[in-house]
């Protein structure tokens, strides 16, 4: 069962005179509890994907699919509901809400968005801290542990809801290459404990490696996908 | 809720400096309302007790066109015995009407038997009269209180008491011309001395109805005024209405009106400064919204601006536009409340200390006025709740910009 299809997706930014074709046309399907990334040079358009696989930005022309629902015409509230329900996010900055401890930030999303009952909150925020090796840093704040902590207590958080599907914009550039390494890998033994599907983005050739399907963008267009590690060719 | 409140108070404690000098603003705005309404307002009522109580009364009744030449004290406006009969018959329907006291008022020459000045006087029947202004005998500073005055007696204002040298127990005389210009003169004893206060009237001299007739040769009865005592001032306006409505409707033969009616309001000068002082504290309350306004607009504008980071991952993740909406202006409300519980709580024990310290102050010739400054609770949460409901209203705005920000510009803001 695919959990994203994307056909003819085109998005176009216009500012001012000038007009941007970010992404010029481009077709694939995702299927769910997969390991992808998308690859290429600065400006060939990772984020602008991601952000409309997102539902943050509606794609200009073409259809989008992710979850069996059409999400090219969602208005902001419904956006926001959707992501609220079926996607996790995680950040280059990790960006973790500063004035909130560890284990609150995994529990924000049960607690502000989807409104989980405090006594069910509590054992899943332990069960994902648990699972990301954070156990025991759950009453720290964020500014008390490093980057690497910092970007698995995000992933315990993009996972808390339960959500299908993960996408992460190039989660990895602001961490050293072993501790990016080994962020790559729990993601993926995410995947395996949970089958969720995580879609991130890179720069790094290494860490492109570890994911099972690669894409390639240049310029707006899907040059290639290719099996990294252990994966399948498409 | 409870997550929301629980975000907007790491906030505020994230940023202490400036939570703590926003509300140390909004504190002092809040004492400064407080202070100056209790202050002012027991000022005014003070002011209006003595006014009222020691001297005019809530309301004066006159013969139609008394008051425009009061200054002459003339004898030909005088009511007679019909006109004062049929006002005791409305007075007697009207409820709210307490007690009421019937006055000469005259003009005559004071003569210690080496120099003569002038003196006005307030004739009146001492029992009615106490009843109608009970503070009158408290302004009695030399001489026997209790009773008021009798027949031959005269109490002098302190002015004259000084300037003509008489004291408590010396025999005076008066001498005035009646309304037909015939002169007649009087013996009277000093009973005492009455403390001066500001306003018309206030440094009259006072003897006994029945001298004034005798001196003045009435035969009838002839009455300048009557001061009439509410038992609430509030119903002041109420009663006011009902008297002129009933009183001029009573015409004589030309179909003029021949009774006016004027409230305290009308006849002191104090009126006016009572009303500055309401001026006043409308603007320092218009001050406070301003303050409140302005102060914490600005703290949740650069709350939104700081954390726009923030607002995007949030909204990002899912979170509501509403949701987002309600964590900065429960931010803006706790920040008005914080500031507001402070500034009420000091306030109030200033208050409640400069009731233990007696502080008095002199107002024109009194002296020696006790500052009694209280508030009332009303007064107190219509100030609460306009400070923290301006705080609410203040972070609307960047409030409503955090909960429309597009989450992609905002997490590419750095
Ligand atoms: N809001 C926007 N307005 C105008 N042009 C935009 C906007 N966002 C992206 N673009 C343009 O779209 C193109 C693709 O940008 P995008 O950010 O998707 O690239 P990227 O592959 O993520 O690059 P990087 O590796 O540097 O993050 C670029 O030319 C960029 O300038
Ligand atoms: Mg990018």
């Amino acid at each position: 069962m695919s959990l994203v299809v994307a056909k003819k997706l085109k998005k176009t930014y216009i500012a001012g005179d000038i007009t941007v074709n970010a992404i010029q046309g481009v077709d694939f399907s995702i299927e769910s509890a997969s390991f992808v990334s998308f690859v290429g040079p600065s400006g060939s358009g990772k984020s602008t994907l991601l952000n409309m696989i997102g539902c943050l930005d509606p794609p200009t022309e073409g259809a989008l699919q992710v979850a069996d629902s059409d999400i090219t015409r969602l208005d902001r509230r419904e956006a926001a509901r959707f992501r609220g329900e079926n996607i996790g996010f995680v950040f280059q900055d990790f960006n973790l809400i500063p004035v909130l401890t560890v284990f609150e930030n995994v529990e924000y999303p049960l607690q502000m968005v989807q409104n989980w009952p405090a006594s069910k909150r509590r054992k899943r925020v332990q069960d994902l801290l648990g699972a990301v090796g954070m156990a025991d840093q759950g009453n720290k704040y964020p500014s008390q542990i490093s980057g690497g902590q910092k970007q698995r207590v995000a992933v315990a958080r993009a996972l808390v809801t339960n959500a299908k599907l993960v996408l992460a914009d190039e989660p990895t550039a602001n961490l050293d290459r072993t501790t990016a390494t080994r962020i790559i890998d729990l993601m993926k033994n995410m995947r395996d404990e949970f089958g969720t599907t995580f879609i991130f983005s890179t720069h790094d050739p290494k860490v492109v490696k570890n994911a099972e399907i690669i894409y390639t963008l240049e310029d707006g267009r899907l040059k290639e996908s290719r099996s990294g590690n252990g994966g399948h060719h498409v | 809720m409870y997550n929301i409140f629980k975000l907007a108070v790491r906030n505020l404690k994230r940023y202490k400096r400036r939570t703590f000098l926003t509300s140390m603003l909004i504190t002092l705005g809040v004492v400064a309302v407080l202070l100056f309404v209790s202050i002012s307002g027991s000022f005014k009522a003070m002011m209006i007790g003595q006014i009222t109580d020691s001297m005019l009364g809530h309301l004066q009744i006159h013969r139609k066109g008394y008051l425009a030449s009061i200054d002459s004290l003339p004898l030909n406006r005088n009511l007679n015995a019909k006109q004062v009969a049929k006002v005791e018959q409305v007075l007697a329907d009207i409820d709210a009407v307490d007690t009421y006291s019937m006055r000469i008022k005259l003009g005559a020459m004071f003569s210690n038997f080496v120099e003569t000045t002038n003196i006005r006087l307030n004739a009146v029947l001492p029992e009615q009269e106490l009843n109608t202004v009970p503070l009158l005998s408290e302004r009695i500073v030399q001489g026997q209180a209790a009773g008021l005055i009798e027949k031959g007696e005269i109490l002098i204002p302190e002015l004259i008491a000084k300037g003509m040298k008489v004291k408590v127990g010396d025999s005076i005389v008066l001498v005035a011309n009646n309304k037909d210009g015939s002169v007649n003169g009087l013996t009277l004893q000093v009973r005492g001395i009455l403390e001066g206060i500001s306003g018309p009237g206030g440094r009259d001299g006072v003897i006994h109805l029945e001298d004034a007739k005798t001196l003045l040769r009435f035969t009838g009865v002839e009455i300048s005024e009557i001061a009439i005592r509410l038992k609430n001032m509030n119903h002041l306006p109420q009663t006011f209405a009902d008297l002129t409505a009933k009183l001029s409707s009573i015409k004589n033969q030309q179909g003029q009106p021949v009774f006016e009616v004027h409230t305290w309001e009308k006849l002191s000068p104090f009126f006016n400064i009572a009303k500055m002082i309401d001026l006043m504290t409308f603007f320092i309350r218009i001050m406070l919204v301003a303050i409140v306004l302005v102060s914490i607009m600005n703290v949740m504008i650069m709350a939104v601006y700081e954390r726009i980071n923030e607002i995007g991952t949030i909204a990002a993740i899912g979170t509501l536009p509403a949701r987002i909406l309600g964590i900065f202006m429960v931010e803006g409300f706790l920040l008005g409340v914080l500031g507001t519980a402070i500034g009420t709580i000091i306030s109030l024990i200033t208050i409640t200390i400069m009731n233990a310290s007696k502080i008095s102050f002199d107002f024109g010739r009194q002296t020696g006025l006790l500052l009694a400054p209280t508030i009332s609770a009303g007064e107190v949460i219509v100030v609460v709740l306009t400070v923290i409901g301006i705080a609410v209203v203040a972070s609307l705005q960047p409030a409503y910009k955090a909960a429309k920000m597009d989450p992609i510009a905002a997490l590419r803001h750095v």
